[in-house]
């Protein structure tokens, strides 16, 4: 099993959620998260002192699938969150050992 | 003994009423600029303000700024109408004493409000440091010391006042507070601010506003309140009150516009937090004016003390001086920009009506007087608060929160860090 990770910008949620559900990915954990990459923060002023923001608001989305899915969800992601503009994100995958389901105890893909 | 004048009395209430909601909009836009984890302590200076200022004011305060027995035209006896007894508020049968129309107990009232927000004005130049405890004494001490002297000076029939020294020059005009309660405020700020010195890290770490939409409702209050503060001080329910009224509403105006254009052309945006400063400002420099300017002379005032007040906020980073909100650069500046500029804006005696220099000369000396025994005052009782109780919390205490530590509160639920509930009592 894979964890599939993607770090995007907020207002391509909507699209990544509805490519992934087409996709048909049935379940999946959205949280806020803040950073930055290449294209650093931004700044404001306030009272004429100009202060940089470093820390972006992004979303974090992250898929569990199965080995041979995880290029597939991968690819839906990127595809549904890409503007072309620096700040898009990132998507990277990592290996799971075990997945267990809480309701009814099932463990590793039975468990997806 | 007087006739009551019963609508003008009615207009006193209200606006002391009015006048006495500053301060809690005061806290509100102090409290929305300082980060998350201050907000109450910031708050609470101006809280601690009203409770302290508002006691301490029918104890001594008032007799100290309107008793009879003046010392030099610099205060008068604390101990004459201690408690508004000794004959001055109220006659030996317990009846209230009407001066011109007006029961004197409703103008004690009113005074009193101006007392408590002066010293709220200063709490600006102390944000997320300093010991609760010292700003109470402080507080205690400066308008005791500071205010009640200059409200003497400038009110009472003192020095800076039309029967004093200064007058032969041309009768120097204060309408409702420009020396007693911005310059004063503003120079007291400034002298706090280099004697407490900087919050760790002012000018290299980010201290963003946390919360805009509360210092544009504690704006909001500020200006309406302002309209007692001025239309208040004509002492009637009258033309010039109406005067007074429409003054403070265009200036306040004319500010917003200066403040936001001198920022657009200079940072590139129009900000909520330069409207909500704007205001004040203008509010500011119109508080001397108010009864001496025709509402076009309001918008030049407006205009200049808006784009003036705009550029002075800066001079702290330049100067490295962590007046944290500003008190310097808007009550300091807007009033000194408010008192001066009445010596060309005024319609009697004003350089722009005819008049020639003698009025301008006369504002700009009862200015420096006011911020030089203003200065001399404060300087003295912060430096003996620093040898003896001392000033700054800990940097533990301001790093992690002045809120939690000091007042065992959090202004919200996500800044008592990750706490469980374990027990609660009762």
């Amino acid at each position: 099993m894979k964890l599939v990770t993607g770090v995007i910008q907020p207002h391509r949620l909507d699209d990544v959620k509805s490519a992934l559900e087409a996709a048909g990915i049935r379940g999946m954990t959205v949280s806020e998260a803040s950073g930055y990459g290449r294209q650093r923060g931004h700044t404001e002023v306030y009272r004429g002192a100009e202060y940089t923001v470093d820390l972006i608001p992004k979303v974090r989305i992250e898929v569990l699938v199965d080995d041979e899915d995880a290029t597939a969800v991968t690819e839906v992601i990127v595809g549904a969150a890409q503007t072309g503009k620096i700040g898009d994100g990132k998507v990277w995958v990592v290996p799971v050992d075990d997945v267990a389901r809480v309701r009814t105890g099932e463990h590793g893909t039975a468990a997806l | 003994m007087g006739e009551l004048d019963s609508g003008l009395t009615a207009w006193m209430l209200v606006s002391a009423s009015l006048v006495l909601l500053m301060t809690p909009g005061l806290a509100l836009f102090y409290g929305g600029m300082v980060r998350g984890k201050a907000v109450l302590n910031m708050m609470m200076m101006s809280f601690g303000a009203m409770g302290l200022v508002g006691v301490i004011y029918v104890l001594w305060g008032w007799s100290m700024s309107y008793g009879e027995q003046s010392f030099g035209g610099l205060f008068a006896n604390p101990f004459e109408q201690f408690g508004l007894g000794g004959g001055g508020v109220f006659t030996p049968e317990g009846e209230a004493i009407i001066e011109d129309g007006l029961p004197l107990i409703v103008d004690v009232g009113f005074q009193a409000t101006f007392a408590i927000i002066t010293v709220a004005l200063i709490s600006g130049a102390l944000a997320e440091r300093v010991k609760f405890g010292t700003w109470m004494v402080f507080s205690g001490l400066w308008v005791t010391l500071a205010f009640f002297p200059m409200a003497h000076m400038v009110w009472g029939g003192g020095l800076l006042s039309e029967d004093g020294p200064f007058a032969g020059i041309a009768e120097p005009v204060d309408f409702a507070g420009g020396t007693v309660v911005h310059i004063n405020a503003g120079i007291a700020a400034l002298v706090l601010a280099l004697v407490v010195g900087k919050r760790r890290n002012f000018g290299r770490e980010p201290m963003r506003p946390h919360n805009l939409p509360l210092v544009m409702l504690g704006a909001a209050l500020l200006w309406f309140g302002w309209f007692g503060f001025n239309a208040g001080s004509a002492y009637g329910a009258d033309g010039l009150a109406g005067l007074a009224w429409v003054n403070t509403a265009t200036c306040a105006a004319a500010a917003i516009l200066g403040w936001l254009v001198t920022e657009k052309i200079r940072d590139g945006h129009a900000t909520s937090l330069g409207a909500a400063s704007g205001i004040v400002a203008g509010l500011v420099a119109i508080t001397p004016a108010a009864g001496s300017l025709t509402p076009v002379g309001s918008i030049i005032l407006g205009l200049v003390a808006g784009a003036l007040c705009a550029l002075a906020v800066g001079l702290k980073y330049k100067f490295g001086y962590d007046d944290s909100l500003d008190v310097v650069g808007v009550h300091l500046v807007g009033g000194l920009v408010g008192t001066v500029l009445i010596g060309f804006l005024a319609t009697d005696g004003g350089l722009f009506y005819g008049g020639g220099f003698e009025l301008t000369l006369v504002q700009i000396i009862i200015a420096v007087v006011a911020m030089v025994l203003s200065a001399v005052v404060t300087l003295v009782i912060a430096l003996a608060l620093k040898a003896t109780m001392g000033w700054r919390v800990s940097d533990e205490v301001e790093v992690g929160g002045i809120d939690l530590a000091v007042h065992g509160e959090a202004g919200y639920e996500s800044l008592g860090g990750a706490r469980v509930t374990t027990e609660v009592k009762a």
